[in-house]
Parts: structure tokens; sequence; C-alpha cells
């Protein structure tokens, strides 16, 4: 990692309302290729009728900070970019899939256009230069997206995690997502 | 009762990941093959060495025994272009070596595949029939280095089958390896897959010289040793399944795609009653006969082969963290 930040993406599940704006919003600032998406909408029912609960979360790449996608990768293509988000250089990707086997979200794919891969880069062009937003982020109507530094404690992410409950998804798989959803 | 319902739908990978297809089983299965063919050279040259030139073991080898380390390299070719299909964008090929990442199977396995060939080529001259060796050499006679470079193999022989035996059990259990490494596909995450691939690529490498016209003398050595080898890589699926059966629920609900689930019947059928219970049964009675084994139970090892390559590939990646894989069907 070059610099000291941690970033991290906090969502709010209890005022997302799966309106998908995140998805769209994303597939533009981000020209994605037609019939993919680098962010989804993921909507959990559990319990027993009548005593029932919805989850619905905005997923995308969880940016872990042990990436299997990063270690299998033979040529270095899938690597940790600015505040440990995980990124792909598309100039060194052969299109080989091994990070795409070994990502236990499935959140990435091949752009059909290049033949690499492609997933959610945090939108660090953006955040790079001076935006202090993801395009995510910006559209959502409900504010449930929070971007953020880990190792800023003022920051809302860190603000958020330390005051609400929260979950990550699949830490059996031992990756240390930095995608956290608030309960 | 938990149901999920996804937005998403990003080609080869929902409803379930379909990322490597039918171009990876194959360069896997010749692989392991050439990993045997490697393994086996090297391994019955060493013995021909170490039993001196009295003992019945040093007889002159077969035309075909001789010339069939030549395979190696043709087929590790043939393989690597379907490894090289594969690739989405395969004009970035050449990346794989302008780095090593050491955490990565897929980074070894390049770099042992460049390792393949010089070891391959040199052992096959070594064993080559004379005659074959001094006709390639008067043709090849313009360039003066690899005549430098053939004799020094001859000098070097035992070196040679040691790198083949040490080069083919690299690649063979990078095969495996490649797969078990990934947490992320709870099928294939197993230490097993390594030395379970190894042996099976040994077995279908000696299948495949089964193929051709060798003595009777090497056709029962290499039908003696395949027995063993099927009946080790049996002992070692056996292995692999109660370690994914044991192993939290993860692992368990993938082993339901090969006991109840879309893999069962290609799994027990195509691998193993046809791909190696039965060649076992067969060459077991060919051998207690005293009759020379023949082609039939090689050719279902090398469909057996396939087919656990084929089916692994595609089973594994039908399986994740998602926990109950029945929904997936539905």
């Amino acid at each position: 990692m070059s610099d000291n930040k941690r970033y991290a993406m906090v969502i709010d599940t209890r005022t997302c309302v799966g309106c998908a704006a995140c998805v769209i919003g994303c597939k533009t600032e981000n020209a994605v290729a037609d019939g993919f998406a680098r962010d989804w909408i993921v909507t959990h029912t559990s319990g027993t009728f009548p005593d029932l609960k919805m989850d619905i979360r905005s997923e995308r790449c969880h940016h872990c900070a042990d990436a299997p996608c990063v270690t299998s990768c033979p040529t270095g293509a899938s690597h940790y970019g600015p505040g440990g988000s995980v990124q792909v250089n598309a100039d060194k990707c052969t299109g080989c899939k091994a990070c795409i086997a070994s990502c236990p979200y499935d959140a990435r794919f091949v752009d059909p256009r290049t033949g690499t891969v492609d997933k959610c880069t945090y939108c660090v062009h953006r955040i790079e230069n001076g935006t202090p937003t993801t395009a995510c982020q910006e559209v959502c109507p409900t504010d449930s997206i929070y971007f953020g530094d880990l190792n800023d404690p003022k920051s809302k992410v860190s603000e958020l995690l330390a005051r609400r409950d929260n979950y990550t998804l699949k830490p059996e798989a031992g990756t240390d997502p930095k995608h956290y959803f608030l309960r | 009762m938990n149901e999920f319902t996804s937005t998403r739908s990003n080609h080869l990978i929902d409803p379930v990941l379909h990322a490597w297809g039918w171009e990876v089983p194959i360069y896997l299965f010749l692989g392991g093959m050439v990993a045997g063919i490697m393994v086996l050279s090297g391994w019955m040259a060493l013995r021909r060495q170490g039993a001196g030139m009295s003992s019945a073991r040093a007889a002159a080898p077969s035309r075909a025994l001789s010339l069939l380390p030549w395979a190696s390299p043709f087929l590790i070719s043939i393989g690597m272009m379907f490894l090289w299909l594969d690739l989405e964008n395969g004009f970035n090929a050449h990346r794989f070596y302008f780095v090593f990442e050491p955490g990565s199977p897929m980074s070894w396995g390049s770099w042992i595949l460049l390792g393949i060939y010089p070891a391959s080529i040199l052992l096959a001259w070594t064993m080559s029939p004379s005659e074959f060796r001094e006709g390639w050499m008067k043709r090849l006679s313009f360039v003066p280095a690899l005549g430098r470079i053939g004799d020094w193999a001859m000098q070097h022989m035992r070196f040679m089958a040691g790198a083949n035996i040490a080069m083919g059990a690299a690649l063979g259990i990078y095969t495996g390896v490649l797969l078990g490494t990934m947490a992320s596909r709870p099928l294939w995450n197993s230490a097993i897959l390594g030395p379970l691939f190894l042996v099976s690529g040994i077995s279908t490498g000696a299948a495949f010289m089964l193929l051709y016209r060798l003595a009777d003398r090497e056709r029962i050595f290499l039908g003696k040793l395949d027995m063993s080898l099927i009946a080790v890589e049996l002992l070692l699926l056996a292995l692999w399944m109660i370690g994914l059966a044991t192993a939290g629920a993860a692992s368990r609900g993938a082993l339901w795609a090969l006991i109840g689930g879309p893999y069962t019947a290609a799994f027990w059928t195509l691998v193993v009653a046809l791909g190696l219970l039965t060649p076992l049964i067969g060459e077991w009675i060919e051998l207690r006969h005293g009759a020379v084994p023949g082609r039939l139970p090689a050719i279902l090892v090398l469909v057996g082969g396939l087919s656990l390559r084929w089916i692994l590939v595609y089973a594994g990646q039908f399986t994740s963290w998602a926990g109950d894989l029945t929904a997936t069907l539905h």
C-alpha cells in the first residue's frame, strides 16, 4: 500500500430500498459493458412466516485486505491500489480468470470488449482526484452508501461502524473484506 | 428459511460460475499425461542404468519406448494451445513471463512449463535410437551448438532422467494445486488434489505409453505399475471425499454435487466405474492369466483421466460458500 489510508464502504440495510440507482450510476460513470454490472442488489429474506426479516443490500467487490484474487493473479494485474483497494491493471491482464475463480463473492467478470477482468474500483479515479464520493454513493436517493477511510476515526464510515451493529459477508472465507453492512 | 434474490446477471458468473470452459480440463489432462510420460521415462531410464549391463532389466528398450519421450514436448504444446485458447486476452500471454508471483499456482505453472521443454527434449534425445540421433545430427550439423548440447545430455543421462522425474512431478502436482488452492470453491479446496492429479497423471502417462508397440516386458512393467497407480488414485479419491464430508457445511454442500447433485452420474460412471475400476479389474485379469496388458484398459484409463478433470473443473465452479447448493438449481 502506497498510502496510510484504508478505504471501506458501508451500506445501511435499514434505509436501502433496492432501487438499483447505484447500479445505473456505476454503469454510467464507469462505462461498464452492456449486460454487465460492477455492483448489484441482493434481497435476503430470512425467518419463518409470518416472522420474516428482509435485508436489502447494495453489493460489489469487497476490496478484501487479504484478497485471493490478488494472490492468485499470475501476472500482478490484480493488485492493491490506493487505500488498500483492490484494482486491476488491464495492461497486465491475460484474462486467465484465476481471480474470478478465486473470488468468494463472484464480484469479477470479463469485459467482453477488452478480454480483461473488470470489477468495482471504489471509483478511485474520482476519489484520488478530490471528489469525495463514489458514483454509486452520489446517486443513492436514500443516502444508504458511505465511503471513507477506516484509518481516520472521524470519517463517517469509522463513526458508523463504531456506533451501529454491522456485519460482513462470508467472513469465514478469511479474506478480511472492507465492505460492511449496517443492521 | 433464507432466500436470496440478486439483480446481478453477469455472463459466465451467474447463475453458476462458468469462467473456465472445456479448454482447461483438456489442458489439465494433457499436462497430467505429459507429467506421467516424463516421470515414467526418467524412471525407466534410471532403472536400466542402475541395473547394470548384465541384468535383464538392462535389455535394450523397444523402439517405441525409445521414441516415446518425444511425445512430451508435442503434447504439452497442444495443451498450452488449449490454455491459450482459454485466455480472454491471449495477446497479453507474454505477461506470464514478466514476473514470478510466488502465491499464484498459475505463475508457478507458467515457469514449470518453460522447464518442461529442455528437460523432456534432452531426455528424449538421450533415449532415442543411435541411428535416429545420427540422422538428426547430420541434418542439424549447421548448428554446432545443438551437437554440443546433445553430447552433454548423453554424458549426463542420469541427471536428465532425474530432472524429468522432478519436472514431471512438479507439473503433475501443480495442475492439482491450481484448483486446490481456490478457497472460494469448496469442492476444489483440498491439498489432496495435488497428489491426486499427479497419480492420475502418471497413470494416464502409462496408459498413453501402452497404446504403442512396446516389448512384452515393458508392457507388463507398465501394466503392473498402472494397477498400483489406479489403486492409489481410488484411495486418494476416497480420502478427498472423506475430507469434504467432514470439513464443514460449505465442503459438505460441495460434495453433494458428486453424491446426489448434477455431476453424480457422470462422476461415478465415467471416472470411478469406467475409468478406474474397469481397467483395474481388466489389468488384474490380464496379469493373473499371464497375458500381456492390452490397449483396452489403457484407453479406459485415458477416458477416466479426462473425465476426472472435466467433471472436477465444471463441478468445482458449481460450488461456492453460498451454502445450500440445491437452491441454485431452481
